[in-house]
């Protein structure tokens, strides 16, 4: 090899035109994308629409939210959806209380204890729960809570499998979420003398929070609307229960099905209504869950 | 307090790998001692056994003793948070604590060791940031995020935060190799005023940087991949640099390998 050849480009510095066959790949390729995103849009705007459209009338009547269906006829469209709000709230909360601080602390075992096969079987544990079908984690409780225990249908015993149903998804997106902070902060944390514990209590954890709040958030409004646990765990009321550990609760899964069963125009109103209400209580969660972690997100400025 | 340190007899390993093999040196107290050597011959690995960093990463293992004043801290019983709090390090890249203000961040290592007192905070902010050359340009805004500095201020403040827990032996890892010309002086003068309170051990791949900050030089090399470190020779840095007791030492600092 001479000089001269090394000294020359690898390639000459010419420019082709995009040739036919390429730019007919490429008109392909994006009408293909666009028309694969079109296709996803269709039953999500349709879902929506068709909700939207049938359950309006519903959220607009007076005492939509601020009454509960007791003493109100099946055909008679009164009353609202009161105690089946309070319900769902009540059963996701608790829920909550029982699923975020357990998936967190198992979340940062994993992450910054576990070795060898305690961590290997938990994690092993995680998936599988991740995998349980809800009405079998539904039944699991009736056989552990009602069965064994012998104790009454309750609210609480639709949290407990709640609890099974939001545990992976809390332990799953809190253990990202401690994985993503770098082992420089641990380490700069250790070279301050700071024992590791307070290391992840005041720099691992704090660094991770916003991912952590978003993702409980989103595993909570994902246990909203859960059927299952509903329907097996406890039983249909049309008034307002406030106690969690006694009586029959409706929650707004349990009140969609309990209006099936009823033909008239006001059971459908009363339906699509309630799904409607549904699907704002989850994208309420959604929002909170945003908004939160705009604000505790790590601020540069 | 400034205090001296001895390795002797070092043997690291990670996992099955021995990194470096037969370590000893001798580190004076109020001195700067630089080590050198090419990439991958152990010298960031030498450093973090020096304050029981090396143990944190999975599998990593380490045998021989480091002596502080005399005290072995690798002896039974002794709680590696006790070394490490008395044995600062600062990080090649700076890595503020993102959560925290500029003033936290500093006072973070006292806080978190249960520190309340207010004034005594602020007062070793301040201290701690002057010893840094932060304070005159952040004293205004010390309750702003440390992300949002500049990297070279960034290193600083790791700096600052190191210092403001007064370690007698402060260990650097490469602080300057993510800075700016303007930033690595005032880093470097920065180091040759703490000298005269701490004792100081830098890690360097910049030959002009070890001539000028450090008082003694120890080069660091590897007969090959897959092989030990080991250390090859320390000196004074001025006899390192103009007239090296092995070859391989000149060979380095000449640039002929390396
Ligand atoms: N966490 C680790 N796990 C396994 N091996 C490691 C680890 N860190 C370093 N090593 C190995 O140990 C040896 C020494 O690495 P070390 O980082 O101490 O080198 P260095 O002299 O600091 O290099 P550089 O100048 O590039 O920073 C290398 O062979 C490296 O591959
Ligand atoms: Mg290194």
């Amino acid at each position: 090899m001479t000089t001269t050849e090394l000294e020359r480009p690898a390639r000459p510095p010419v420019f082709h035109h995009l040739s036919t066959g390429r730019k007919a790949r490429n008109h392909l390729a994006t009408v293909l994308v666009s028309l694969a995103f079109l296709i996803a849009l269709v039953p999500l705007v349709w879902l929506l629409a068709t909700v939207v459209i049938k359950g309006w009338r519903a959220l607009v009547s007076p005492d939509w939210f601020t009454h509960s269906l007791k003493g109100v006829l099946p055909d008679q469209f009164a009353g609202g959806i009161y105690h089946a709000l309070y319900g769902s709230l009540a059963q996701a909360l608790v829920c909550a209380v029982i699923a975020v601080p357990i998936g967190i602390l198992a979340a940062i075992y994993l992450v910054e204890y576990g070795r060898g096969w305690l961590a290997r079987l938990t994690t092993f544990m995680v998936d599988i729960l991740s995998g349980v079908p809800s009405i079998v984690a539904a039944l699991f409780i009736f056989a552990l809570w009602i069965s064994t225990f012998g104790l009454e249908q309750s609210a609480f015993a639709v949290s407990l499998a709640l609890v099974l149903l939001m545990l992976p998804v809390v332990v799953r997106s809190c253990e990202e979420m401690l994985r993503l902070v770098p082992q420089e902060l641990r380490e700069a944390s250790y070279a301050l003398g700071i024992p590791k514990w307070k290391t992840i209590v005041r720099v691992v954890l704090p660094t991770a929070l916003s991912g952590i709040v978003t993702g409980s958030m989103l595993a909570l409004a994902r246990v909203l609307g859960e059927t299952a646990p509903v329907l097996v765990l406890v039983g249909y009321s049309q008034s307002i229960n406030f106690n969690i550990f006694d009586g029959n609760m409706t929650s707004l899964p349990l009140f969609i099905y309990n209006q099936f069963t009823n033909p008239t125009a006001a059971g459908q109103l009363r339906i699509w209504g309630a799904a409607l209400t549904l699907i704002l209580l989850v994208m309420l969660f959604n929002l909170i869950a945003t908004v939160i972690s705009r604000f505790s997100a790590i601020k540069t400025k | 307090m400034a205090k001296r340190l001895d390795a002797k007899d070092l043997n690291i390993y990670y996992g099955k790998f021995q990194a470096v093999a037969e370590v000893t040196l001798a580190v004076p107290p109020r001195n700067v001692t630089a080590f050198i050597g090419p990439s991958g011959c152990g010298k960031s690995t030498v450093l973090r056994t020096l304050n029981r960093m090396h143990e944190v990463t999975p599998g990593a293992r380490v045998e021989g003793e480091v002596l502080l004043d005399g005290e072995d801290i690798y002896a039974g019983g002794v709680d590696p948070v006790d070394v490490r709090r008395t044995i600062g390090m600062v990080f090649q890249r700076p890595n503020p604590f993102p959560t925290m203000s500029i003033k936290d961040n500093v006072i973070a290592g006292l806080r978190l060791a249960g520190v309340r007192d207010k004034s005594r905070l602020d007062e070793v902010a301040e201290r701690a940031l002057r010893g840094a050359n932060l304070w005159n340009e952040v004293s205004d805004r010390l309750n702003k995020p440390g992300g949002s500095l500049s990297g070279g201020q960034q290193q600083r403040l790791c700096i600052a935060r190191a210092i403001a827990v007064q370690p007698a032996v402060l260990l650097m890892d490469e602080p300057c190799s993510a800075l700016d010309p303007i930033s690595t002086l005032a880093i470097e003068d920065l180091i040759a005023e703490l000298k005269k309170e701490y004792t100081i051990v830098i890690v360097t791949h910049n030959m002009q940087q070890a001539a000028r900050v450090s008082d003694q030089t120890a080069f660091f090399n590897l007969a090959g991949v897959g092989q030990p470190g080991k250390l090859i020779e320390i000196d004074d840095t001025e006899k390192i640099f103009s007239n090296p007791g092995q070859q391989a030492t000149e060979d380095y600092i000449s640039g002929r390998f390396g």
